[in-house]
């Protein structure tokens, strides 16, 4: 089947399929728009809200085996509404989307996975908390929570635990996409730490790690003239993290986000402009070729550091691909960190 | 001096529009043969695996129910829960049509429509009302359901799609799943099969060869036919070629004598044949097209009633039509020049005719073809006692029938000669001398008969057999005078119920898919009935094989099963780990897949799940109305659900009667290529002839005579041709009966002969010849004295 097809039905149900990334849900007919100063109300809205037509929980982890070795691991569950109610049976207009990687300095492992919710395979219940497609699920409390995700070559097992709290992007979860205001809820548990197993060809590997958790929905995230995003979540070494993105127009410009978080949870959003990121080296991947290594500036908090991709062969072969991978971070501050890149052609 | 020659090489032409039109004619019939042969076959081809890739469920392994039954939806999400990638279908009938409910986010590829995948709204297409896709025809039959009807042509015809949870509700069957297709690549863990779903078992995928292996000996005797026509075709040609050059030979003399260079004149006559090749070529792919469009409903009709391979039936003209087809008209074109072009550059510049030459020539060339003739059928005898591939088969039938077209003129001659020592008076010492001589010339198109006539036979002869086992095979299957169908489980049994004492026997008709001798296999479960044991005609059986069938131990099995798994009467089979012993085989033919038999109370033991709906009603033929209203009135049966066996057996002869609408066709246009191959060649003689009849006609014999003796001896030798034609044919039949048919269907067909058709067969060669005669012999019989007193003056 052309998944990819399916895929972009999903992703961007009523925009022209040509599109691409760009006019990702530019209009929102019938769903909900997310307004300024959102009130959340856990653990509900860790559940899904089917009223929005997209919605993601997306987590990414940096992780070591007991050698050394860096890895990277992705596990990622979209929500895709086709009409804005939840439904129930065959008809129930919401699907799922997910995808699942594990990034090795050498190999990159994708698997994906797509279902209809409504009944009973994939889909977010809040309390207790379950988010899961098919036998990929994650699990828990939101204090600790368990996950795993198999493909055709790995598969893995890991215990996630929060060891602080969760952070908000934007203006307190009102996170701003364009300079004509297109918006999403968003927030992060960026404090997970990691351990458990990844199951690779070459045998199992026991892993320790960080791990960042995003929670994000809206209707309408991306403006018409965006074809794609640099989003990078950062951990540095002082403690300090920061998630900065850049939102690429088709004009050249760019619309670009950071959000500063101290080692206690405290966030500091910066509006368009303070955030920098400049590609320095194109590699070639299994897609196109797309930038690996990466100047990434926030004056404001002395940030001046060179992201360079682990893997720079991380590309998603999913039906939508895009590149995903764990990166390290060195220059002002040293570190590890996650890097999606998406719009590439 | 080009513009000067070119001219006078065409003014022939002008001269001759009759000629120039059968030369094109000829061209442009055998590049339509092929090209339409071609176009028939590409476009099956095309359809079919348009139809392969958008219905292929079967090519992916399968979980299905272990009784037989539906598969709940929770299963299914337990499964996918449990690390199985899945995806479920559902299937069912509605006004005649079979559609089938596919979650297209699960689906494995090529298992859904091509559109669907590419193009649709998969909104539309899941929630709210959701959309059917077929072609126009099988949605003007869903007119009355509840769903957006979409037009999609790739889709084979009386099958549709929609969403499953949209076909769910239109066959009231919510919750439910008949098959769970298997992703070939699953996730490196999984929950086993036995903890998730311990009530179903996993059937692997039929593997696309055995299909394919069906539809591509179809699409291989449909080559085999092409290369057939192509050859034919190639002998007209030479055939009309050979007749320009001939009597153009004075003015070609002429030409060079007046300083054309050889080089440029061969060169002119090249660019000049080009050029007609590509006229004739052109309308000979229009020709060929409107072959294939007439035919294709046949094709469609030949791999439906075969295979229950639906084809989409729409022809398209493809540009690799075109070009195949030009390519075919120039290049036999040009095999056919060749050796006029050279025969022309080789003769010294006034040489004149030398028909006597050419002869003994032909006679030298002639022992070189017996010994290759006689090689090829060597090898034929040999391939007819070894072959048992598809391929070997057609090897054998192309030895077979080149070496028999190779041997033809040693044969003729051979026969000529025999006859020519019986003639006593002197017209007929010259004439059977005569037909010797002519016999080189003529030899290609009589070779072209040879060919056509054989394939007629052998394929008549196929068909035929076919038939004939088939009605019989259809009197024993459809022996009960009535067949009823229930939708329900309730309503079978308030039919059954009512129909107690009213009629002779109640057969049930119940199945269910399951492997046997690792063989997919449907095994019905039958009530033990004289019907059976009065019609069912085996094989090969046990003496008291229905009783051992009785008795619960027995099983008899189909033709296909028996040859596929390598069975044998006395082998011991399981059936859901009960043995059984294989008392019986039965042969099945249109069926493509294996088939058992089993007593009901047996299978009602091992498939207590499943119930029969289907039911055939044993009825005195007086009878037959009274039940019917019994049927309707009183248990209130519609109508649609019974069927009358004389319907029922129409419809089966119907289909199978279009079956092999193609071939027909086929062999009559073969045979009338042929006939225009001997005219070709009577023309191109008749000019050679003239010197050579001339002295006769000085003696006496009168035009008209000539004439007539020269229409009897195409007669003549059309009658010898067809003599040898027959066993050729008859053998031709009997490897494609017992080689190919074995190979390709997996059951052999008894041979039957059909002297009747035969005689028929040979009148109409006959006739064709005679036609084909007739032109030239009135031209002959019409020749003025004085172009005949010519000869004598002439330096000839």
């Amino acid at each position: 089947m052309n998944v990819k097809a399916i895929l972009l039905a999903i992703c961007l149900p009523y925009a022209a399929v040509a599109q691409g990334f760009a006019g990702l849900g530019t209009e929102a007919d019938g769903f909900g728009l997310p307004t300024p100063d959102p009130t959340f109300v856990f653990p509900d809205d860790h559940g899904a809200h089917p009223a929005y037509r997209i919605e993601w929980w997306y987590l990414t982890a940096n992780m070591t085996g007991d050698d050394g070795t860096p890895y990277g691991l992705q596990w990622t569950l979209f929500r895709s509404a086709l009409a804005p109610e939840a439904g129930d049976g065959w008809t129930a207009p919401q699907l799922w989307l997910a995808h699942a990687a594990v990034t090795t300095p050498d190999n990159h492992y994708v698997a994906q996975r797509i279902a209809r919710g409504g009944i009973g395979q994939a889909g977010v219940t809040s309390d207790p908390f379950e988010a899961r497609i098919d036998e990929w699920a994650l699990t828990g409390d939101w204090q600790t929570l368990d996950m795993t995700a198999t493909g055709a070559e790995f598969a893995y097992d890991v215990t996630l635990t929060a060891e602080g709290p969760l952070v908000f992007h934007g203006e307190d979860g009102y996170s701003v996409k364009s300079a004509e205001g297109q918006a999403s809820y968003y927030y992060s548990q960026p404090f997970f730490s990691l351990n458990g197993t990844l199951l690779l060809p070459e045998g199992e590997v026991a892993v320790t790690g960080n791990a960042w958790l995003d929670r994000e929905w809206s209707s309408q995230p991306l403006s018409a003239n965006q074809s794609g995003w640099d989003w990078f979540s950062l951990s540095f070494e002082d403690g300090n993290k920061m998630m900065g993105f850049l939102l690429r127009q088709t004009d050249g410009d760019s619309y670009s986000s950071a959000t500063w978080i101290t080692p206690e949870g405290e966030t500091t959003p910066f509006p368009d402009g303070a955030f920098r990121a400049q590609p320095l080296e194109r590699s070639p991947t299994s897609g196109p070729e797309v930038p690996t290594t990466w100047a990434v500036q926030l004056p404001e908090r002395g940030v001046d550091v060179t992201v360079t991709a682990i893997n720079p062969d991380a590309w998603m072969t999913t039906s939508v691909p895009y590149w995903e991978g764990p990166v390290t971070v060195t220059g002002s501050h040293e570190g590890v960190g996650y890097l999606e890149m998406t719009g590439y052609e | 001096m080009n513009r000067a020659a070119l001219h006078a090489i065409l003014s022939y032409w002008r001269r001759n529009p009759l000629q120039l039109l059968t030369l094109l004619g000829g061209l442009a019939l055998a590049t339509a043969l092929w090209s339409g042969v071609q176009a028939v076959n590409a476009e099956a081809r095309a359809s079919y695996d348009a139809a392969a890739n958008t219905v292929d469920e079967a090519r992916f392994d399968q979980l299905v129910a272990r009784d037989g039954g539906v598969i709940a939806q929770a299963t299914y999400v337990a499964l996918r829960r449990g690390g199985w990638l899945v995806s479920p279908l559902i299937e069912g009938e509605i006004n005649g049509v079979r559609i089938v409910g596919v979650d297209p986010l699960t689906a494995p590829g090529q298992s859904i429509p091509i559109a669907l995948q590419t193009g649709g709204d998969i909104g539309a297409f899941t929630t709210t009302r959701g959309q059917i896709f077929a072609e126009a025809a099988t949605l003007e039959r869903l007119s009355e359901v509840d769903a957006d009807l979409v037009d999609l042509a790739t889709i084979p015809a009386d099958v549709a799609y929609a969403d499953i949870g949209v076909v769910q509700r239109l066959l009231r069957r919510d919750g439910e799943v008949d098959v769970l297709l298997v992703h070939p690549e699953q996730p490196l863990r999984q929950g086993p099969l036995r903890d998730l779903a311990p009530q179903l078992s996993l059937r692997e995928g039929q593997t696309t060869a055995d299909v394919g292996q069906l539809t591509g000996s179809f699409h291989l005797s449909l080559t085999a036919f092409g290369f057939l026509s192509f050859a034919v075709g190639v002998f007209i040609v030479n055939g009309a070629i050979g007749l320009a050059f001939e009597q153009r030979r004075g003015m070609i003399r002429t030409l060079r004598a007046l300083g054309l260079p050889l080089g440029r004149l061969m060169a002119l006559l090249a660019l000049e044949l080009l050029v007609l090749a590509l006229i004739a070529g052109v309308v000979g792919v229009v020709l060929g097209y409107l072959i294939a469009a007439a035919l294709l409903p046949g094709v469609a009709g030949t791999l439906n009633g075969l295979y229950g391979a639906e084809v989409a039936g729409s022809l398209q003209l493809r540009p690799v039509w075109w070009l195949s087809g030009l390519a075919i008209a120039v290049g036999g074109t040009a095999v056919a020049a060749g050796g006029a072009l050279w025969q022309m550059g080789r003769l010294p510049l006034l040489a004149g005719a030398h028909p006597r030459a050419m002869t003994m020539a032909a006679g030298r060339r002639a022992r070189v073809q017996a010994i290759i003739a006689s090689a090829l059928l060597l090898i034929a005898g040999g391939l007819a006692m070894t072959a048992s591939s598809l391929y070997a088969g057609f090897a054998l039938l192309a030895t077979l029938l080149i070496g028999a077209a190779l041997a033809l003129p040693f044969i003729l001659d051979g026969i000529l000669r025999l006859c020519g020592g019986q003639a006593r008076s002197a017209l007929g010492q010259w004439f059977w001398a005569d037909t010797r001589q002519q016999l080189p010339g003529l030899s290609l198109a009589l070779m072209a008969l040879l060919l056509a006539m054989a394939a007629n036979i052998g394929v008549s002869t196929m068909v035929s057999s076919f038939r004939l086992t088939f009605l019989e095979f259809l009197d024993q299957r459809l022996a009960s005078e009535l067949y009823v169908s229930a939708e329900t489980a309730e309503e079978a049994s308030r039919l059954v119920q009512g129909l107690e004492g009213e009629v002779q026997a109640i057969l049930p008709i119940q199945w269910v898919d399951t492997l046997l001798a690792d063989t997919p296999t449907e095994v019905y479960g039958a009530r033990d009935d004289a019907t059976y044991r009065d019609n069912w005609v085996f094989l090969n059986a046990a003496d008291d094989a229905w009783d051992q069938v009785a008795s619960g131990n027995g099983i008899v099995i189909n033709e296909q099963l028996f040859r596929r798994a390598g069975l044998a009467v006395g082998d011991r089979v399981r059936i859901a780990d009960q043995p059984f012993d294989i008392v019986g085989v039965y042969g099945d033919y249109g069926n493509p897949i294996g088939q058992a038999v089993i007593t009901e109370r047996i299978f009602q033991q091992l498939y207590p799940d499943v119930t029969a709906l289907r039911f055939g009603l044993r009825v005195p033929d007086e009878d037959v109305g009274r039940v019917r209203t019994l049927l309707t009135d009183e248990l209130g049966i519609p109508n649609a659900q019974i069927t009358n066996q004389a319907r029922l057996k129409a419809l089966s002869t119907g289909i199978f009667d279009r079956t092999f609408i193609v071939t027909d066709a086929l062999n009559v246009l073969t045979l009338a290529v042929a006939a225009f191959a001997i005219l070709m060649s009577l023309l191109t003689l008749a000019a050679m002839r003239i010197p050579q009849l001339t002295p006769v006609w000085a003696l006496g014999v009168t035009r008209w005579q000539l004439g007539w003796l020269d229409a009897l001896r195409a007669v003549m030798l059309a009658a010898i041709t067809a003599v040898v034609a027959l066993p050729l044919g008859l053998a031709l039949a009997w490897a494609l009966l017992a080689v190919v048919n074995v190979a390709a269907f997996g059951w052999e067909l008894p041979m039957y002969l059909f002297p009747l058709d035969y005689a028929r067969l040979g009148l109409s060669a006959l006739f064709a010849a005679l036609l084909a005669a007739l032109w030239p012999a009135r031209r002959l019989a019409r020749t003025p004295p004085a172009d005949l007193l010519k000869v004598f003056s002439h330096e000839r």
